[in-house]
C-alpha cells in the first residue's frame, strides 16, 4: 500500500469530480479526523488515518481490502469508479437522475435508462455530465453520464437512452469477484 | 412400521422401570432405537449415539424432526442505512410477507414468503438488509461492541457477523475482519461495502498465527470453524459424513484458535477484554470441551453473555466434568428456539500473563492431540478431567451440591458423587480398554442412572 503519485492523484479527482464537482474538498478535509486515499493492488482505497496505521501491521500479500474501495487504475493508466464508491458520491453529488419503478430493475440488470423510465433529472444537466441514478424513494442506485442535456430530454423518443449506463449496485451480485 | 417402533421404544425408555418387558436390558432397547433412528432420519450411527447422549429421549425425536424442515429466512435491517420500520414498510410494498424478529432483537425481521427474490431487491443491493440466521445475531450480542473499540473478527466470511459489529459500532472504531479462505473474502468485501460499512480491514490470515499479526483488541470474535451439526437442516450432508475425528479435528482446530484468540486480546482495556466464542454446533466436544479447555490454559472467565434466553452449556457430560461456571454459556436448538443449532460463551480476560503449565497437564495439550486424535487421546484427556474434577468437587462447598439439588436434579448428583467415587478405577480402565469396552460400561452406567433417576422423587428429600 502506498500514497499516489501526483500523476494518480490528478487522474483520480478529475474523475470523481464529473459527479461531486468541487464538493470533493468535503472528501479530503473532514470534520472528524483525517482521511486519505490509498493504492494498493492497482486498487484506490478511501480510509481514515487509524485505519491506515492499524493496516500497517497486514503484509501486502495478506490484505484484501481496507475502508472503502473506490476504484482502480487500467493498465493504461486510466482511473475507473467501481461502485463502491457510491456512499460517497451520492451525497455530494451535483446532478441527479431519477428513475421510476419500471425501470430501476432494467438500469440493476446493467441497462443504460431510457426515456421512458426517467423519472426526474436535474435541471440544466450538461451533455456528458457524471450524473448518479437515484429510484423515486431516493435510493442511490449507481452512476452513469447523462446522453443529453437536460432540454434535449423534453423532446426525445421514448426508446432514446438518457443516461449511459457506468456502474450500478446490482454489480454488488453480477460481479462480486472483480468487484474490488 | 419403524417409525411406530421409535416411538414405542421411547416410550418404553421415558419410564422404564414400569414399562419395559421384563428380561430385556435397556441397552437392547437403546440399540435398537439407534438403529431404527439412524434408518428412519437417514443418519450415521455415529452421530446418533453421540445426540442421544446429548439429548433426553423425550428431546430427541423433535430436535431429529426439526432437522428435516427448513429454518425461516430472517434479514437483519442494516441500521447504518436505513430504520427497520422504513424498510418493513419498502418490502411489504414489493409484496414480501415479514414480520419483526422477536422481542430480543431490534433489526431483525423474519420473511413468511415472498413474491420477489429476497436476495435480490433494489433494497437489498442498496445495502439496507442482510440476509442472516437468526442464530448469528446472538454472538454479536453477546459481544456488544462499543463505539471507538478495536474489535478482531477471526472468522468473518461472509461478513453478516462482521457487519451486524460495524453498525453497533456506528462505523467508529476499528474492525480487523480475517478469514482463513480468500475465496470466501471476495463476498465479504462485497458484503462490507454494500452495507457501507467503512471502519474496517480486511485481511487474509490462518487465524492462529494472530497474536503474531497483532494484538491489543478490546473484542474479540471467535465463529470458529466446525463440524456444522447445529445446521443440518441447512446440509443434510453432515448427517452422514461426520464421524469421531472429524469431530476430534475440529475441537483440536478450534483450541488452537481460542487460544491465540485471548492472546491477541487485550485484558488491561477500559472498555473490553471480552472475546465470544461461538460455533453452530452442538457437539459437547467442540463446545464446553473447548471452553474447558481455554479456562484452564489462559487467564480469563466466563460472564454473562447477555442472552437471557437459550439453554444452560453442561457443566457435566457423560464421564467429563467441566468447570461450574459453564452454567453461563448458551445452547440453542433448532426444535426450541426454532433457529439454528448454537452455542456461545463470552469470556473476560483478567490478566495478560500467560498461566505456567503444571508439569501434571503437560501431557495433555495440542501437540498430542494433532499426533493422535483418536481414542487414546481422548481418554487420556477425560481421565485428566476426572481426576481435576474429583479435587474441584472435594474442595468446593456444600453449597454448590445443595444447589443443584434444590433444582430438582437430584439424581444427577448422586450419579456424580457415585462417579467420583469410582474415578480411581475407571480411569485405569478407560485407558485400557478398547472402545467396545467402554460402550458398553458407559450404559451400564446410563442404566444405573436410570434406576436412580426413577427413584430421585422419593430420594430428593434426603439427599
Amino acid at each position: 500500500m502506498r500514497p499516489l503519485t501526483d500523476e494518480e492523484t490528478k487522474a483520480l479527482f478529475e474523475k470523481v469530480s464529473k459527479y461531486i464537482g468541487e464538493n470533493i474538498k468535503l472528501l479530503v478535509d473532514r470534520p472528524d479526523g483525517v482521511y486519505c486515499f490509498r493504492l494498493h493492488k492497482d486498487r484506490v482505497y478511501y480510509l481514515s488515518e487509524k485505519l491506515l496505521k492499524l493496516s500497517t501491521n497486514i503484509s501486502r500479500d495478506k490484505l484484501i481490502s481496507v475502508g472503502t474501495c473506490f476504484g482502480k487504475f487500467t493498465k493504461t493508466m486510466k482511473f475507473r469508479l467501481h461502485v463502491t464508491a457510491l456512499d460517497y458520491l451520492a451525497p455530494y453529488a451535483k446532478y441527479k437522475v431519477w428513475v421510476k419503478p419500471g425501470a430501476e430493475q432494467s438500469f440493476l440488470y446493467g441497462n443504460h435508462v431510457l426515456k421512458s423510465g426517467l423519472g426526474r433529472i436535474t435541471e440544466n444537466t450538461s451533455q456528458y455530465q457524471g450524473v448518479v441514478v437515484y429510484s423515486m424513494a431516493d435510493v442511490p442506485l449507481g452512476f452513469g453520464v447523462a446522453a443529453k442535456s437536460t432540454q434535449d430530454c423534453r423532446k426525445l423518443d421514448p426508446m432514446a437512452i438518457v443516461v449511459f449506463h457506468q456502474a450500478d449496485i446490482g454489480e454488488y451480485l453480477r460481479s462480486e469477484d472483480t468487484l474490488t | 412400521m419403524v417409525y411406530q417402533r421409535i416411538k414405542d421404544n421411547i416410550e418404553v425408555l421415558v419410564d422404564f422401570a414400569t414399562k419395559r418387558e421384563p428380561g430385556k436390558q435397556r441397552s437392547d432397547y437403546l440399540n435398537l432405537l439407534k438403529h431404527d433412528l439412524a434408518m428412519y432420519y437417514g443418519y450415521n450411527t455415529f452421530l446418533v449415539e453421540k445426540l442421544m447422549d446429548i439429548f433426553p429421549m423425550s428431546e430427541l425425536i423433535d430436535f431429529l424432526e426439526s432437522n428435516e424442515v427448513q429454518r425461516p429466512v430472517t434479514i437483519r435491517t442494516n441500521t447504518l442505512k436505513t430504520r427497520r420500520r422504513d424498510l418493513a414498510q419498502a418490502l411489504i410494498n414489493r409484496g414480501v410477507n415479514l414480520d419483526p424478529l422477536g422481542k430480543w432483537s431490534k433489526v431483525g425481521l423474519v420473511i413468511f414468503d415472498s413474491s420477489v427474490p429476497i436476495g435480490a431487491t433494489p433494497e437489498y443491493l442498496a445495502g439496507h438488509y442482510m440476509l442472516q440466521g437468526a442464530s448469528s445475531f446472538l454472538p454479536v450480542m453477546a459481544l456488544a461492541p462499543q463505539e471507538n473499540e478495536k474489535v478482531l473478527d477471526m472468522s468473518c466470511a461472509p461478513g453478516g457477523k462482521t457487519s451486524y459489529i460495524a453498525q453497533l459500532m456506528k462505523n467508529t472504531g476499528i474492525i480487523l475482519a480475517n478469514d482463513a479462505s480468500a475465496e470466501r473474502l471476495k463476498s465479504v468485501v462485497g458484503n462490507l461495502h454494500r452495507l457501507g460499512v467503512t471502519n474496517s480491514v480486511v485481511c487474509n490470515y490462518d487465524g492462529r498465527q494472530f497474536p503474531k499479526v497483532m494484538g491489543g483488541f478490546d473484542r474479540v470474535l471467535l465463529d470458529a470453524p466446525c463440524s456444522g451439526t447445529g445446521v443440518i437442516s441447512k446440509d443434510p450432508a453432515v448427517k452422514t459424513s461426520k464421524d469421531e475425528k472429524d469431530i476430534l479435528r475440529c475441537a483440536h482446530l478450534q483450541k488452537e484458535l481460542i487460544v491465540s484468540a485471548i492472546d491477541s486480546l487485550d485484558a488491561s482495556s477500559e472498555t473490553g477484554g471480552y472475546l465470544v466464542y461461538c460455533t453452530c454446533s452442538i457437539m459437547v466436544e467442540e463446545n464446553e470441551w473447548v471452553v474447558d479447555y481455554a479456562l484452564k490454559k489462559r487467564n480469563v472467565k466466563l460472564v454473562q453473555t447477555g442472552l437471557d434466553f437459550g439453554k444452560e452449556g453442561f457443566t457435566r457430560f457423560k464421564e467429563r466434568r467441566f468447570h461450574p461456571s459453564l452454567k453461563l454459556t448458551r445452547r440453542f436448538y433448532p426444535h426450541t428456539h426454532n433457529m439454528d443449532g448454537f452455542f456461545v460463551a463470552k469470556f473476560k480476560k483478567f490478566s495478560n500473563t500467560i498461566p505456567k503449565m503444571n508439569t501434571e497437564s503437560e501431557n495433555i495439550p495440542a501437540e498430542e492431540e494433532k499426533t493422535d486424535l483418536s481414542e487414546k487421546a481422548s481418554s487420556v484427556t477425560s481421565g485428566e478431567n476426572f481426576k481435576k474434577d474429583k479435587n474441584a468437587v472435594s474442595t468446593s462447598s456444600e453449597n454448590q451440591k445443595k444447589k443443584i439439588s434444590v433444582k430438582g436434579k437430584s439424581m444427577k448428583n448422586t450419579a456424580r458423587v457415585k462417579d467420583i467415587k469410582s474415578v480411581s478405577a475407571k480411569k485405569k480402565e478407560t485407558k485400557e480398554k478398547p472402545k467396545k469396552g467402554k460402550l458398553v460400561k458407559n450404559k451400564l452406567k446410563k442404566f444405573r442412572m436410570q434406576k436412580a433417576r426413577s427413584k430421585a422423587p422419593q430420594s430428593a428429600g434426603t439427599v
